[in-house]
């Protein structure tokens, strides 16, 4: 299948298999898509064999940091004696980053299936997933769903006739970008200001309401039960660089590029090929000039370091940059980097919680500096100022919201010093920006 | 507390703090002070100023020192080069959106922002050319206005509400560099206590209607005091200005008051400036009270003690302190046998919810466990009761209603030991002796968990007013020369110890400014 192109024949298509086939929505139709297998398999399981499974298969993390499923898993107390949580995060909010939207418009079962395992896993009777607020069309598929599963009684009391009970409660959030944080995810699910937690405590020791809490992405638990049922070797194997980096990894393509859209590859793939190949290429006569990879909150890349990076956790590092959600963002010649780093600053300074000193007032600053320079009004001392405001706001926060703020401000002035210069000498007209 | 010690160096020095505390009050114990906003040792720690970020080896970034608890051989630096540059980042991101009206602020000369900024912040700004945020004044509460424009967000007031007062109106609206306090709608700050979150902001956002515009910080007198308004003994800081109080304050006692006063304490202090005083020893002389001196008013005192022989009722205030308590009840028993009592006005209760065994207290006197201790807390009505046909009536500054006044005509003496010029007076007192207010004398009060503590001079006194301990003191030196009787307040003290078991032994200096819970409560002298 494939949506919204039909796959391409190099993409490894196992979380993207049913993209585009409406029935996988249904309970009838999932199950008749070898649905619900893992699920019973792994109620059938120890939770330390699913937890070690997925050690073996070297799942990490595909909200952004990367890091080890099942190591994250294996953290969660054991006979505690309290509630444990699982959340799933589906605030998809990252900007230029849209693949957990597909997963749950179209197959809804595959990321149940994932909560309904990783609740088990971890000792926890309820698993909340978090909606983006603005997520409409996926609520309503994922409500119908739910509702599905339980009249099924894959949830519920008796999950599966397994005597564990496993509930899912769906939230929808409100529209605050920092909410995809986890532990303002956490906040605002317990009905507070979605402000981000100051860690430690981390989640696995005092987390949702205070007990031991998991939370993931949607993409890591909808990729469980593949792991479940083909096994971690099979994981392990779809790899064609590092192997730290396994599996199967959706990457949402989207700017200026002919056919925008998600992309699942194995990890290693060649992010030239992506960009090229599978997602088309320039428009004609364009060529590509940069890509902001993850989502918009790391550095922006060259295009020679795009061309020669490996897309994989390590292989985007190497090349100065990080994979975070993957979300491409891709810029062709006609584009203006100053005006893309003000549009990203703009956001970060609307979206800044306005806990932490630096975010609140620095997100806002950068954005006024960088409006003044596309007005055609900057100052020479400009690109200093941001640069050493940049600084002031990395590393020094509650969250990373500003550090993000600041990481394509930095490579932006770093590798395309020539385009700011240009309206600093006025040797490009002021481009005009709301004020 | 934890007896486990960890041992760690801050600046240098090490210092030796039980485990769990966080490095902001261990770098305290090193006589460093680590700047901050919204840590405040009374409230939950939120790190979002961001202010209080130290340099410690071997981790990664820099640390909020308010929630970075210590560990073993922890070093720690506050004023490394990354530190100073990260505070001094914060600081001018403070103020680019700060209006800098600083010559009409109330918090001028006590804020922490111009403090700070003076102290290490930059020179110039290089936030240039654009305009400030703006939001209006908001009328918060009945004494409290928010001026959004000088805030900075610590949200001390926040957490006040939230966690201390347990009364969430307060709450951050919006977001980003737009963000303000605001205030549930259909509230306003009225909370008993809420008047704390003007101490708790550390610069003038949230200010007191009361005190606006009233005084710059740097021309008032700070003296510690007690609150005179219940039976709470909560301590309190009287500023005053030109021998003019302006304001009250907590001051810090964590095993009393924490960092809090209520509303009802804060307000009660315009009595203190009443100009309706007495001002000089008053002497009958037929039908009138003339003045005199201070000797030959002694002398008259000394003359009605000699004299009078029966019964003596003596109606005290509840602010009187246990010094002049002890001293005129000694003085009254050498003119017969005392009947004393304090009167105990009453009013609600208001606790401050989180904070277990503080509130504003139902008897409304400061003082009522130091008159238990003197015995002078006989019933108010019965020692009403005893006026009548009594030889001596010692009214030792009680606001009498006239009812209660009219029974002074039929006592053979009537001693006024008083502040204020009331009406009664003229007609029945046979010596009138102005007396000092606690604002206007050192002293001490005993709460009601029988702590004692002391308060000190705030103000000069008015007109010739001597303390009633040294007027009684006065009086026994002529009555029995021989004795020793005290001449300082601190003298005085000791003196009690002497009639009062429960107090013996101690002195001013043990008590210092926090005061000191008796040992045995409810041991005091009952003869």
């Amino acid at each position: 299948m494939g949506y919204p192109h039909p796959s391409h024949p190099r993409e490894t298509v196992v979380l993207s298999r049913h993209f585009g086939d409406a029935p996988a929505r249904t309970y009838a139709g999932w199950i008749e898509r070898g649905g619900y297998v893992a699920l019973r398999k792994a109620l059938g399981m120890t939770p330390d064999a699913i937890i070690e499974e997925l050690k073996a298969s070297g799942l990490r993390g595909r909200g952004g940091a990367g890091f080890p499923t099942g190591l994250k898993w294996s953290f969660m107390p054991k006979n505690d004696g309290k509630p444990h949580y699982l959340v799933c995060n589906a605030d998809e909010s990252e900007p230029g980053t849209f693949k957990d939207r597909e997963i749950m418009r179209w197959t809804p079962h595959a990321l149940i299936e994932g909560c309904a395992i990783g609740a088990y896993a971890i000792g926890a009777e309820t698993c909340y997933i978090y909606i983006r607020g603005e997520f409409t069309e996926p609520l309503r598929i994922m409500t119908a769903a739910v509702e599905e599963a339980y009249a099924a009684g894959a949830l519920g009391a008796n999950a599966f006739g397994s005597g564990k009970r496993i509930d899912i409660i769906l939230h929808r959030g409100a529209g605050a970008y920092i909410c995809g944080e986890e532990t303002a995810l956490m906040n605002s699910l317990e009905g507070k200001r979605g402000n981000p937690r100051i860690k430690p405590p981390f989640p696995a020791q005092a987390g949702l309401f205070g007990m031991p809490t998991t939370i993931n992405n949607v993409e890591t638990l909808a990729a469980v039960p593949h792991i479940l049922n083909q096994g971690c070797e099979w994981y392990k194997g779809l790899c064609l660089s590092n192997p730290k980096s396994t599996g199967t990894k959706l990457f949402s393509v989207c700017g200026q590029i002919q056919k925008p859209g998600n992309y699942e590859v194995t990890m290693g793939f060649p992010m030239k090929d992506l960009i090229h190949d599978l997602a088309g290429g320039m428009r004609p006569g364009r060529t590509l000039k940069a890509v902001i990879p993850g989502g918009s909150s790391v550095p922006i890349m060259t295009r020679d370091e795009a061309e020669g990076a490996l897309c994989d956790y390590e292989g985007i590092i190497e090349k100065g940059s990080m994979l975070g959600s993957a979300g491409f963002i891709v810029l062709d010649d006609s584009a203006d980097v100053v005006y893309e780093v003000y549009r990203l600053a703009k956001f970060y300074a609307h979206e800044s919680c306005a806990q932490c000193t630096q975010c609140r007032e620095g997100t806002a600053w950068t954005t006024k500096i960088l409006e003044r320079i596309l007005r055609g009004e900057g100052q020479t001392e400009d690109l200093g100022l941001l640069l050493d405001l940049s600084e002031n706001m990395t590393g020094k926060t509650i969250c990373v919201l500003s550090d993000s703020c600041a990481a394509p401000i930095v490579s932006g002035i770093a590798k395309f010093r020539g385009e700011f210069d240009a309206y600093l000498s006025g040797a490009r007209q002021p481009t005009l920006v709301g004020a | 507390m934890s007896a486990e010690l960890v041992s760690l160096t801050i600046d240098g020095l090490s210092v030796s703090v039980p485990k769990g505390t966080s490095l902001i009050e261990a770098a305290k114990q090193a006589g460093v002070l680590v700047p901050h906003y919204c840590y405040h040792p009374s409230l939950p720690s939120p790190a979002v100023c961001r202010m209080c970020l130290v340099e410690v080896e071997k981790a990664p970034k820099l640390m909020p020192a308010c929630v970075t608890t210590v560990a073993e051989g922890q070093v720690v630096h506050t004023g490394s080069d990354q530190a100073r540059k990260a505070r001094e980042s914060v600081l001018e991101f403070l103020l680019i959106n700060h209006p800098l009206d600083c010559p009409i602020c109330d918090q001028a000369g006590e804020c922490e922002l111009q403090d700070y900024v003076f102290q290490e912040g930059r020179a110039a700004t290089r936030y240039s050319d654009y305009a400030k945020r703006y939001n209006p004044v908001e009328d918060f509460g009945p004494d409290i206005l928010y001026v959004a424009n000088r805030c900075i967000l610590c949200t001390r007031c926040v957490r006040f509400m939230d966690d201390v007062a347990e009364t969430p109106v307060l709450n951050v609206s919006e977001r980003g560099d737009r963000a303000f306090i605001g205030i549930d709608p259909s509230q306003t700050l009225d909370h008993p206590w809420a008047g704390n979150v003007v101490d708790l902001c550390p610069v003038g956002s949230l200010v007191s209607k009361d005190f606006l515009h009233k005084a710059r910080a740097w021309d008032l007198d700070k003296t510690a005091s007690i609150c005179p308004g219940c039976t709470q003994g909560c301590n309190i800081m009287i500023d005053t200005r030109d021998d003019v109080v302006v304001r009250l304050r907590p001051r810090p006692n964590l095993d009393v008051n924490r960092h809090f006063i209520c509303d009802t304490g804060r307000a009660d202090y315009r009595w203190m400036n009443r100009g309706d005083r007495i001002e000089a020893p008053l002497v009958r002389d037929g039908d009138r009270l003339v003045a005199t001196d201070w000797p030959t008013a002694l002398e008259r005192l000394a003359a009605i003690l000699r004299q009078a022989s029966g019964q003596v009722v003596i109606l005290a205030s509840g602010r009187a302190s246990t010094e002049s308590l002890g001293l005129v009840h000694q003085m009254a028993q050498r003119a017969g046998q005392v009947t004393a009592a304090i009167r105990v006005p009453t009013g609600p209760v208001a606790p401050l919810a989180g904070i277990p065994g503080l509130s504003l207290r139902s008897e409304r006197v400061p003082n009522l466990d130091g008159a238990r201790l003197a015995d002078c807390a006989a019933d108010w009505h019965a020692a009403l009761s005893a006026v009548p046909g009594a030889d001596l009536v010692v009214v030792l500054d009680a606001e009498l209603d006239p009812n209660e006044a009219a029974l002074l005509s039929q006592a053979s003496r009537v001693l006024v030991l008083g502040t204020v010029d009331e009406e009664w007076i003229a007609s029945v007192a046979a010596l009138v002796l102005p007396v000092t207010t606690m604002a206007e004398e050192n002293g001490t009060w005993v709460n009601c968990n029988q702590r004692v503590q002391r308060y000190t001079q705030a103000r000069s006194s008015a007109g010739m007013a001597r303390p009633a301990w040294w007027v009684a003191s006065e009086a026994l030196a002529l009555l029995e020369p021989s004795g020793t009787w005290p001449d300082t307040s601190a003298d005085a003290f000791v003196a009690l110890g002497a009639w009062i078991p429960a107090l013996a032994g101690l002195t001013y200096a043990e008590l210092g400014l926090t005061g000191r819970e008796l040992a045995a409560a409810g041991t005091g002298a009952r003869e």
